[in-house]
């Protein structure tokens, strides 16, 4: 059999490392982390604001008031409820003797509770995002 | 000296009939093999490299990689040496996961679909699946892999009891392959980072009740780089080919280091 040059031959790049539940829960952690770091960062500027201007303060907080800041605060709270919940796991993990042995059944565990919260949270929210 | 045997024994004490073989016709099946190869010699950039494969059902992914060097292209460079995923030499990257080639039937992987092996991750390839394992056994040799005993050496065999034992048990296993210090995204990104091999070593001499240096180690790995770089993602403890339960270990080095309690 001769040895066959694939076209693919140029293409340099390599494998995702093919983690399993451990590995994407912590990039998940990692990304939500990021997410809610950069929130925290317009969080404190606007809040501050009031002590300069309550009036301009008023202004931007009115500016958020729209259905895509709507949905922007769905996508953080979604991402504060998951790290917040993987966070008491990670801690599990460090600190409960059976933690390592049962890591993926908390992961389960994290995702469902995760989802009730989310559940209950979009409804509420949402109709009072596009409900007036 | 011996005494002449007149009579030959036979070769064989089991008479077969010619053509007939232990177990019948193995199955065989075509596999795409797909190495991802690295000269500096010729080019600073790797590249994929495929072949395609008629193997036998009972091989693994080292018999393929075997065929190729000693029948294809003799210029692919890999390490190997007792084939029996004993030494810990053929860690690499199979379908993106860190496996033991030698303990890795190809039976067992899609065959549908090209077989990708890459080089483990996070060590710099040397050539093609080689890597330079030397920042690796660097963190081995630090959290020092031997006993260390205080007072007068005994005259009889240091005792200890099948619990004592049972302790350290799980982190004996480890053969150094790497497969799990490749496999952890924490030492991708900081080769500081001491990795799980080597808290594992460090484990199994801590936990092991004849020791009287587990203190100097904790205090080694209470390092910036040291056990609390662990972000538990397990990788590792998935990646082990001995089944060490590695992220557990580096939990219970944790917990000695907060409770200074063995």
């Amino acid at each position: 059999m001769p040895k066959t040059l694939s076209p693919s031959k140029l293409i340099p790049a390599g494998t995702l490392y093919r983690g399993r539940e451990g590995q994407w829960s912590w990039v998940a952690h990692r990304i939500t982390g990021v997410v809610i770091f950069f929130f925290l960062l317009v969080h404190v500027l606007d809040t501050s604001l009031v002590r300069v201007s309550p009036e301009a303060y008023d202004a931007v907080i009115g500016a958020y008031k729209n259905p895509i800041m709507g949905l922007g605060e769905l996508g953080l709270v979604a991402a504060i409820v998951f790290h917040a919940f993987n966070g008491i796991r990670v801690i599990l993990v460090d600190f409960w003797k059976q933690g390592p042995k049962y890591h993926r059944q908390m992961l389960w565990g994290v995702l469902g509770l995760w989802a009730l919260v989310m559940i209950a949270f979009s409804i509420r929210h949402l109709s009072h995002v596009f409900g007036g | 000296m011996s005494t002449e045997t007149t009579e030959k024994e036979p070769a064989s004490k089991v008479e077969l009939a010619p053509g007939v073989g232990g177990g019948g016709e193995i199955p065989t099946f075509d596999i795409t093999l797909k190495v991802r190869r690295y000269n500096p010699e010729s080019s600073d950039d790797a590249y994929w490299d495929e072949w395609k494969l008629t193997m036998y059902g009972t091989d693994r992914v080292l018999d393929a990689l075997h065929k190729v060097k000693w029948e294809h292209d003799g210029s692919v460079s890999f390490r190997r040496s007792c084939a029996h995923g004993v030494c810990g030499s053929d860690a690499m990257r199979i379908n993106g996961r860190n496996r033991l080639a030698c303990k890795t039937l190809l039976k067992d992987l899609d065959t549908s679909k090209p077989i990708l092996v890459e080089p483990i991750k996070g060590l710099p390839v040397e050539k093609d699946l080689i890597v330079d394992m030397e920042p690796f056994f660097q963190s081995y040799r630090e959290i020092m892999p031997f006993l260390v005993s205080k007072g007068h050496e005994p005259t009889k065999e240091r005792l200890q009891s099948s619990e004592e034992r049972e302790r350290y048990d799980d982190t004996t296993k480890c053969i150094l392959c790497a497969a799990c210090t490749s496999s952890c995204p924490v030492f991708w990104t900081d080769g500081q980072y001491f990795g799980p091999a080597a808290i594992v070593n460090a484990h199994r001499f801590i936990f092991d009740s004849r020791d009287d240096a587990g203190d100097m180690r904790l205090e080694i790995l209470n390092d910036k780089e040291g056990v609390w770089r662990c972000r538990t993602t397990f990788n590792c403890s998935e990646a082990c080919p001995r089944g060490i339960q590695v992220t557990k270990a580096i939990s219970e080095v944790k917990q000695a280091i907060l409770t200074r309690k063995i």
